[in-house]
């Protein structure tokens, strides 16, 4: 059980690397935005993996978090692309 | 007991790996930024979805620790990643980013084409 762990983890890190070659050469903005969430999101998986290999649970909370930031950083992302502000002032008041 | 707990672990934590490979193979090879993003957003959340489940699974039925934030986890990656998709994709769409060649129709033109013209009235 703990071979195939180990195994499963080798695959993710190598998928993370194959990832990492559309950041470095995509054509616009959004295809290396896309890649970066796909690689918070793999990386969610490595630390779910990595704490059943080091036998805790205290690397569970991590999740969550990564998760939280992730969101966070692709909406703001994508509205910066799209109206060229993140947080924009309301001029009808 | 242990031997079948931990082949339905390893189950989920297959069909999670596979998932995550099809995301890969999809981002590196597909034509455009929709189609990558329809191949990312999807596979990617599933590839997540499973692996978190097999963890889950191990560490109620191994180690006998129900963890409330591994199910929290899952449940908010399944809310919000293909709100990050959807984003993603309409970001790219309004920033101008053209889709590939074989693309047959764009209906979405038509309708910000509709709405501008009614905000101009």
């Amino acid at each position: 059980m703990n071979i195939f762990i180990w195994v499963c983890l080798i695959i993710i890190f190598l998928s993370m690397l194959g990832t990492l070659i559309r950041v470095f050469k995509g054509p616009s903005t959004p295809d290396r935005l896309i890649a970066l969430d796909g690689i918070g999101v793999m990386l969610i998986s490595i630390i779910a993996l990595l704490s059943i290999v080091f036998d805790t649970i205290f690397f569970i909370d991590v999740i969550l978090l990564i998760a939280i930031m992730s969101f966070i950083g692709t909406v703001s992302f994508s509205k910066f692309i799209e109206k060229g502000a993140i947080i924009d002032r309301d001029t009808r008041r | 007991m242990i031997l079948v707990a931990n082949i339905i672990i390893a189950l989920f934590m297959l069909v999670g790996v596979f998932f995550t490979v099809v995301t890969v193979v999809g981002i590196l090879r597909l034509p455009d930024v929709y189609t990558r993003a329809h191949a990312a957003s999807k596979s990617a959340t599933l590839g997540v979805l499973g692996i978190l489940i097999g963890v889950f699974l191990h560490f109620w039925w191994i180690k006998g620790h129900f963890s409330i934030q591994l199910l929290l986890g899952s449940v908010f990656l399944f809310i919000t990643s293909p709100v990050g998709g959807h984003l993603m994709s309409r970001a790219a769409y309004m920033s101008g980013v053209k889709p590939t060649e074989l693309t047959v129709g764009d209906d979405l033109a038509e309708a910000i084409g509709e709405q501008k013209s009614h905000e101009e009235e």
